[in-house]
């Protein structure tokens, strides 16, 4: 294992990250406040509590998945994307480093970051309602394997994208909506059986439940199936972009 | 001197069906600066690519100090350095920063003085805290030579390392190799001046098309293919070559002030003393002599044209 290269990858990219570092704070917590503004004080208002927690606690994990995945594929997705697009790339094809090198220093700085934004989302969070966090084990496993999962998906999607439009779209058109629909910001038992049924096709639902139940003990789905659904997600991303590696798939001319 | 670096019958085709190496074999020795020409198109980058490992070949082998390209990828890439032809750099990382980044990811562990040393001799120490796009055409190229250098290679990959800088850039580009050579290490150079592998190289290689068409000493090339040209250049201008004269293929040129006379230098015999006395017994009187040696790129067009109008 070239540990060098993989530092080196790892080191470069969480540069990049520290040079804009105010806007990767800031970001985040302006955006919370705004979430706690808007779901927790209007909507809140309306809606005292969601199976015995407050409203403006029920939305916390949701929140922090929504950021945590959309920044983590951001980050993962422009970090190998970028390369590419200036022509950088050559350096780490010609290199002596394997598939699972690169990965790990672009997908470890990405997932670093992500888990970064979460953890201050947390603590923003907390300024604005009262937090417990019952399996605070199974809260941080949660995070970090969602942090890789989503930063191994946006790797693909870097590999992928052809242009800044492509590398925008599967987050805006895909992500987002799925993370809106998949009980960030409420049960999925308050939802007409129906829809109840089609959420449970959604994948976010078994991240946002497991998680969701490592604050409160509350989920929408069992706790075993939402670790499946992540770790199964985590091997399919790790196992396409092996096979990208292996054919050199949009990387090698 | 061993072989560095050992090509054998590789074929490049890309998915589109273009072949852009077509059973391509070169051996390169250790310690020599090779110069491979081309034109635009020709499969320069593309070989370099697939040596480096940054395309794969579809067919053949290539080993790297002994090292196969594709089994034992890890030895063969560590050896080798590469500068590429367009100038790709992350704009707004500093010199410093994306020269470790280069070092690191050949797995090599911090060496500040190796740095220092590099960059010192290429004149970049000065700029090493500034943002790339802070810098010149050629200092960003000189960082490109330092981040290939930054892994210690043995051997140096340069693709078109000069096109389209400055004369006095070329000559420090020139001198910067030359310093490498010095220093032991292998330089395969990939240029369309032809006055750039005249200038450094110790052997030449002609591609075309895929194809390598000629590899040799350049010394022993020029004198090999070489041709000398002798141009007399008359007091008076005459209408008509004189009948002894035109059965030597002597050409009239410039409105009859210049016979022009192409002789093989390697023959014992060039025939210009019994040329010149001809040119006496003619009637002709002589102004002025000029002797013109072939360059490499006369050589090198012929080489190619040939190859043309055979196929």
């Amino acid at each position: 294992m070239n540990w060098q290269a993989i530092r080196a990858i790892y080191v470069f990219e969480m540069s990049r990250f520290f040079r804009t570092l105010m806007q990767s704070f800031v970001s985040p917590v302006i955006s919370t406040s705004l979430y706690f503004v808007v779901f927790g004080a209007a909507i809140g208002s309306r809606i005292d509590q969601v199976e015995g927690v407050s409203y403006g606690a029920f939305i916390v994990p949701g929140l922090i998945m929504l950021s945590v995945m959309t920044q983590a594929i951001s980050n993962a997705s422009f970090g190998i994307y970028f390369p590419k697009f200036i022509g950088t790339i050559y350096e780490l094809l010609s290199a002596p480093i394997n598939f699972l090198e690169i990965v790990m220093g672009y997908v470890g700085a990405a997932a670093t970051k992500a888990l970064f934004i979460g953890v201050v989302i947390l603590g923003t969070s907390a300024l604005f309602v009262d937090l417990i966090i019952q399996n605070p084990l199974a809260m941080l496993a949660f995070l970090v394997l969602t942090c890789l999962s989503f930063s191994l998906f946006g790797f693909i999607i870097g590999i992928w994208a052809g242009n800044f439009e492509q590398l925008q779209l599967i987050p805006l058109l895909v992500i987002t909506p799925l993370v809106f629909l998949g009980g960030s910001f409420y049960s999925i038992s308050m939802l007409p059986p129906v829809w109840q049924t089609i959420s449970f096709f959604n994948p976010v639902v078994y991240l946002v439940s497991g998680f969701r139940w490592s604050f409160f003990g509350l989920a929408d789905v069992p706790i075993g199936l939402s670790l499946l659904a992540i770790l199964g997600f985590t091997l399919l991303c790790l196992g396409v972009i092996w096979w990208i590696f292996k054919t050199g798939w949009r990387i090698r001319a | 001197m061993a072989t560095m670096v050992d090509i054998k019958d590789v074929t490049k085709t890309y998915a589109d069906g273009f072949e852009a190496l077509k059973g391509a074999s070169l051996q390169i020795e250790e310690g020599e600066i090779l110069a491979l020409l081309g034109p635009n198109g020709a499969g320069k980058t593309t070989l370099i690519s697939t040596i480096c490992g940054i395309t794969q070949q579809s067919s053949g082998t290539i080993t790297v100090g002994g090292h196969d390209t594709q089994s034992d990828y890890r030895s063969a890439r560590a050896l080798v350095g590469l500068v590429p032809q367009e100038i790709n750099l992350e704009p707004f990382e500093r010199v410093m920063n994306t020269v470790k980044f280069s070092r690191g990811l050949f797995g090599k562990p911090r060496n500040d003085a190796l740095l220092e040393d590099i960059l010192r001799r290429l004149s970049l120490w000065d700029k090493r805290d500034n943002r790339i796009m802070e810098l010149s055409g050629g200092m960003k190229r000189r960082v490109l030579i330092a981040k290939a250098l930054s892994h210690e290679p043995q051997v140096l990959f340069l693709d078109e390392p000069t096109a389209g800088v400055d004369v006095e850039l070329r000559r420090d580009m020139w001198e910067i190799v030359e310093g490498l050579k010095a220093s032991g290490v292998t330089i395969i150079l990939t240029t369309h001046y032809i006055e750039e592998a005249e200038a450094i190289a110790d052997r030449i290689g002609v591609i075309n098309k895929g194809e390598i068409l000629l590899v040799e000493a350049k010394d022993a090339l020029m004198t090999r293919l070489g041709q000398k040209e002798l141009r007399i250049e008359l007091q008076d201008p005459i209408d008509d070559m004189p009948e002894a004269l035109a059965a030597r293929g002597l050409l009239l040129e410039d409105g009859g002030c210049v016979l022009s006379y192409s002789y093989d230098t390697s023959q014992d015999r060039t025939g210009i003393a019994s040329l010149i006395r001809e040119v006496s017994e003619a009637g002709l009187v002589l102004r002025d002599l000029q002797t013109r040696q072939n360059s490499l790129e006369d050589i090198f067009v012929g080489l190619v044209t040939d190859r043309e109008d055979a196929a």
